[in-house]
């Protein structure tokens, strides 16, 4: 549903709002997978992102994501400078990404201590971004919520095992979306909170034997 | 947010509000932030407009490539027939946040950066004019929220999508209903304001030089300016469009669809590929990848 607030917004760092501000976040989304910050990133920008991303400071805009910086910090600007001071390893490539894929969209993939991460993203227009997957799992992830990002055995329980700590910890769920790739294989679990997770929460997750990979990404759109 | 204008309009008739007042109870009513989350929202977003209409007025900054700056201040000393109206004062605020937003400077989207010139220039270029408090301001920005949140449900507000009709289009038919709101008209008056001014930016291509938000991006933001200045001029004097507003914005959004890919942000038509846009970005881009390292 789209708000008043994506219309008349977002307070970013120009030039563009599909090739600058949505970049920056599709950056932070990923980012947000890993324990920490990147060392390594390699980026695969596609269609229009390929076409005319440097001119429009795309690039910069998914280093300052992947540093933390938001669309609105002027830091942006000299985001690869930046980069290269923090050690982050950052490549950019132009590709045609196989399958249906918005005429915006990159592909992050990101490494740091042994720890590695996967994303696409399509930068929708407006600033708007849809993470269409992570890890090889297809989604459909927003960005406008807290969210909390798991990988669990396909087993049953799982959803149950979850929601019953979160409400525990009063955190309330706005979306949940389960994904796997075939019966029987893991399944990723994305749910989007009103109110970033607890720790109280995520040190119970955590302690749940069949969840791995536990991130809590937070809100970035 | 409202999927036709028509109800919204109607809606807001019948209860004898105004299309921002509308707007801004129907968000609140949604439950993901109250009212005074959203105003307080727009309220900084009427703050950053305003110093990126004043950044820009400065005169001094040149964009990322070179290619744009500076003009924004012409218009300020405009000497042309309407100079010290509405109508120059409106194109140099467009000129002024655009000139911002190509030089990575802070703006606000509205609804994209590249169309983020049109809305803060009608709006300030009018409150130069018109005394109007930060509250009314704040509601004219929900009513322009509004426009632009149908046009993205029926159409597009992506240039690469739909060209620049999606992007300096909408932001006209967004500027014009918010400037009828402002000077008083009706939120009828408001919604034919909107098609009058879209009907003026059908068809509208996207065709940047280089790809970059700067020619003709920055230029299209005073025009865009003009034709929602056009549009609330003949809506304020009782022009009344025949094609109702949400058949115009459908149409604005098939055009989009069957546009083709060169004249969709894509830098294969248009200005950008006649021979002075291609030598220019040429030279342009080279330098830009170069100062990157």
């Amino acid at each position: 549903m789209i708000s008043l607030l994506d219309i008349i917004g977002p307070v970013m760092v120009g030039p563009s709002s599909s090739h600058t501000a949505g970049a920056c976040r599709i950056g932070l989304f990923a980012r947000g997978l890993l324990d920490g910050s990147p060392e390594t990133a390699q980026v695969e920008l596609h269609g229009s992102f390929a076409r005319t991303g440097v001119g429009h400071g795309t690039d910069r805009a998914i280093a300052g994501g992947l540093l933390g910086f938001f669309p609105d910090d002027e830091r942006l600007r000299e985001s690869l400078e930046l980069a290269e001071k923090a050690g982050l390893v950052i490549t950019f490539t132009n590709a045609k990404l196989r399958g249906d894929h918005h005429p915006n969209t990159a592909r992050i993939s990101l490494g740091r201590e042994g720890q590695q991460a996967v994303v696409t993203g399509s930068s929708l227009g407006a600033g708007r971004v849809l993470i269409t997957n992570v890890n090889g799992f297809p989604v459909e992830v927003t960005g406008a919520f807290p969210a909390l990002v798991f990988v669990a055995q396909d087993v049953p329980g799982i959803v149950a095992a979850v929601t019953t700590v979160l409400a525990r910890q009063g955190d309330n769920i706005a979306t949940l979306r389960v994904s796997r790739r075939r019966k029987g294989g893991d399944a990723i679990h994305i749910y989007e909170l009103d109110q970033p997770v607890s720790a109280a929460a995520l040190n119970a997750l955590r302690a749940l034997p069949a969840i791995s990979s536990l991130h809590a990404i937070p809100r970035i759109a | 947010m409202f999927e036709a204008l028509l109800e919204a309009v109607e809606q807001a008739e019948q209860e004898g509000i105004s299309l921002g007042e509308l707007a801004l109870r129907t968000e609140a009513e949604k439950g993901l932030k109250t009212r005074a989350e959203i105003e307080t929202a727009l309220q900084r977003a009427l703050d950053v407009m305003r110093g990126a209409v004043s950044r820009g007025l400065q005169g001094d900054l040149r964009s990322v490539s070179g290619l744009v700056g500076g003009d924004a201040l012409l218009l300020a000393n405009a000497v042309g027939p309407l100079k010290g109206t509405v109508f120059t004062d409106a194109l140099a605020a467009a000129l002024a946040v655009q000139e911002v937003n190509a030089a990575m400077g802070v703006i606000v989207a509205a609804p994209t950066a590249g169309g983020a010139g049109v809305l803060p220039g009608l709006m300030l270029g009018l409150a130069k004019h018109h005394h109007f408090t930060d509250v009314e301001l704040v509601r004219a920005l929900a009513t322009a929220g509004l426009v632009g949140a149908v046009v993205a449900s029926r159409a597009s507000l992506s240039g690469a999508e739909g060209g620049c009709q999606a992007e300096t289009g909408a932001a006209a038919g967004m500027a014009a209903a918010a400037g009828v709101e402002l000077l008083g008209g009706s939120p009828t008056a408001a919604m034919h304001a909107v098609a009058l001014t879209m009907q003026g930016t059908l068809g509208l291509i996207c065709d940047p030089l280089g790809g970059l938000v700067e020619v003709p991006c920055v230029y299209r933001n005073a025009t865009g300016a003009a034709m929602a200045l056009a549009g609330i001029e003949m809506a304020l004097a009782g022009v009344r469009f025949p094609i109702p507003v949400d058949e115009v914005i459908d149409t604005m959004g098939e055009i989009g669809r069957t546009m083709d890919v060169r004249y969709r942000e894509t830098a294969g038509g248009g200005l950008a590929a006649t021979p002075t846009g291609r030598k220019l970005a040429k030279g342009r881009l080279v330098q830009l990848k170069k100062g990157q390292g």
